[in-house]
């Protein structure tokens, strides 16, 4: 396994960035400029500029919605929906996704250097929200010069961004596709947060998050607060059937501590692959960026201001066994969208495959995504001629 | 497209709002849209159906009439239309009541109970009737709450829902019902499409 340093010295050369040089007022009110954000994109924008795609990612995404990832060495996080021939044909759009602020494969987060300190910012890093992440999104779109999208689209956190970016830039996209989402985070969504926070703050490398220093991470804690995200990703049904009570490769108990059960080992496995791509900190802010979302609360007339005068062509996405974004809120989005006089459709996806559905090979999902996409492409193009 | 779609979209002027309630997958939104410039939304429960919507770029919302028409707030749309499914809720006052607060008008069609293939079905046969307005046995139709014209006309009069205007359709012809033709009408017409204010 690499050092986190080498690790990030390796990254950095093979990222692209873009250095933000306009100022942006940031929720926490700090005023900031120069500092990068890294980027990717897939496809080829065309002449029109009528294919552009963004993509935005959930809490332990990154820029590298597909392909491989050059860092890891694995599949893009959204291989299944974003490539040559997928639901989001790069052979035919123009995908473009940003690792968000805060994040930590490129893009300034609190294990980049603070050029006041000339050390990692740590917590000294601003605490940031969803609407920052998407307001320093929105300059790239500038740089690429894309004056309006075809589609934006993310789960999840990349639902939130969504939401958020609808309602700050109005019209900057033709079409968006909110998935397994909600405009607020839910007390269940701040608790299992929380845990996932006071996990890696419990571990004692993490040291009030100054752990950069000894180049080492609060792996154990940080392993865990993955283990809590996995279990909220799967369902009931699906984790039964996926896992049962099957025994991990022995015949019966060993009565001890190990991991017994498949489900134990796969759930280690997952935390502790997660250390070594992931920085502790940068949890911790997310999940934080999470919680703070709620979008009725920053304008007065709540989300039915938030959503006004929209022309943008909507399409919320839920799935029937995601008990983190249940289909009721993403129902609730729905129903404001609708009051707010917005065009919406909605559809809910029947899957066993939990709130990770939009990330898997779901048939009828990713069929759904391309069909709107596709059709929205044409509407597109009669709407610029 | 079938008849009584060609009736409903006669009904309706154009560039105006309209919420399709109980859409199927689409065919009379995409009518709408191209022949009458209509700003069309759907409401549709069937998951096949409203996939195919969805992929024809037609907007529609997964969702059930009976418990889900609050989200549409009061007067939003020109015209709500209500094909064919008004017997089959638990509630139709109720669903009824919704459609008129969303709607600045509303289209109802019901098929009706009243028409002679249905009425000597069972006088005849001592069966319930089926026909090809209503394919089901008794046993598993989706149909609560059936009526006739006569009975829905009666209904809105009753209920003090202005009526303005009601035609009937069978295989050969349409035409407009009136109280002063209303016996005859009921007796000859499969469906009755209902204009309400």
């Amino acid at each position: 396994m690499p050092s986190i340093a080498g690790l990030f010295f390796y990254m950095s050369e093979k990222i692209k960035r873009l250095n933000i040089s306009k100022s942006i007022l940031l929720d926490c009110k700090q005023t900031v400029k120069d500092f990068s954000l890294a980027y990717e994109t897939y496809g080829k924008l065309n002449k029109d500029k009528d294919n552009a795609i963004l993509v935005f990612h959930a809490l332990t995404g990154d820029q590298y919605a597909s392909g491989t990832n050059p860092i890891t060495n694995k599949d893009g996080w959204w291989v299944t929906a974003v490539g040559p021939g997928k639901a989001i044909d790069t052979n035919k759009y123009f995908v473009i996704c940003a690792n968000v602020i805060g994040g930590c494969m490129g893009s300034w987060g609190p294990k980049e250097i603070n050029k006041r300190t000339n050390e990692p910012y740590g917590l000294n890093f601003p605490v940031i929200t969803i609407k920052d992440m998407v307001k320093v999104q929105e300059t790239l779109l500038d740089h690429l010069g894309i004056k309006k999208l075809l589609c934006a689209t993310g789960g999840s956190m990349g639902g939130m961004q969504l939401l958020q970016f609808c309602a700050t830039f109005p019209n900057r996209t033709f079409s968006a596709v909110p998935i397994a989402c909600s405009t607020n985070h839910s007390a269940q969504n701040i608790a299992l947060n929380e845990l996932a926070r006071q996990a890696i703050m419990a571990d004692p490398v993490w040291e009030k998050g100054k752990y950069y220093k000894k180049n080492i991470q609060p792996k154990n804690g940080l392993a865990v607060a993955r283990m809590v995200g996995h279990i909220s990703y799967l369902s009931e049904k699906g984790m039964q059937e996926k896992f049962g009570r099957k025994l991990q490769e022995k015949a019966d108990y060993e009565f001890s501590f190990d991991a017994d059960f498949q489900v134990e080992s796969y759930l280690r496995h997952q935390g502790f692959a997660f250390v070594e791509r992931f920085d502790a900190n940068s949890i911790l802010y997310i999940t934080r960026a999470m919680d703070y979302f709620d979008l009725s609360k920053q304008f007065k007339g709540g989300l039915v201001e938030a959503f006004k005068n929209q022309k943008t062509k909507f399409l919320v996405i839920s799935f029937s066994s995601d008990w983190l974004y249940t289909t009721k809120e993403n129902k609730d989005t729905v129903i404001a969208l609708n009051s707010a006089g917005a065009d919406v459709s909605f559809a809910e996806i029947k899957t066993d495959k939990g709130h990770d559905s939009f990330l898997v090979n779901e048939p009828e999902f990713l069929k759904t995504l391309k069909g709107f996409i596709d059709s929205m492409h044409i509407k597109f193009k009669n709407e610029k001629k | 497209m079938k008849k009584e779609f060609r009736v409903i979209a006669d009904l309706l002027p154009k560039n105006i709002r309209v919420l399709d309630v109980g859409c199927g997958d689409g065919s009379l939104m995409s009518h709408l849209i191209k022949e009458k410039n209509i700003e069309v939304r759907g409401l549709e429960i069937v998951e096949e159906n409203v996939k195919k919507c969805i992929y024809k770029g037609l907007s529609v919302i997964e969702g059930n009439a009976e418990t889900e028409l609050h989200q549409f707030p009061t007067k939003s749309f020109d015209f709500v239309i209500l094909s064919q499914t008004l017997q089959a809720f638990y509630n139709p006052e109720k669903v009824l009541k919704d459609l008129l607060r969303i709607g600045k008008s509303v289209i109802i069609s019901i098929p009706n109970f009243g028409y002679w293939k249905v009425r000597t079905s069972l006088l005849f046969f001592g069966k319930m009737p089926v026909t090809k307005t209503l394919p089901n046995s008794w046993y598993n139709t989706p149909n609560l709450h059936m009526c006739t014209i006569k009975d829905f006309f009666d209904f809105c009069i009753e209920k003090k829902i202005n009526i303005s205007k009601v035609v009937g359709v069978n295989e050969e012809s349409t035409s407009e019902i009136k109280k002063s033709n209303l016996e005859i009408k009921n007796l000859f017409s499969k469906v009755g499409i209902f204009l309400l204010k």
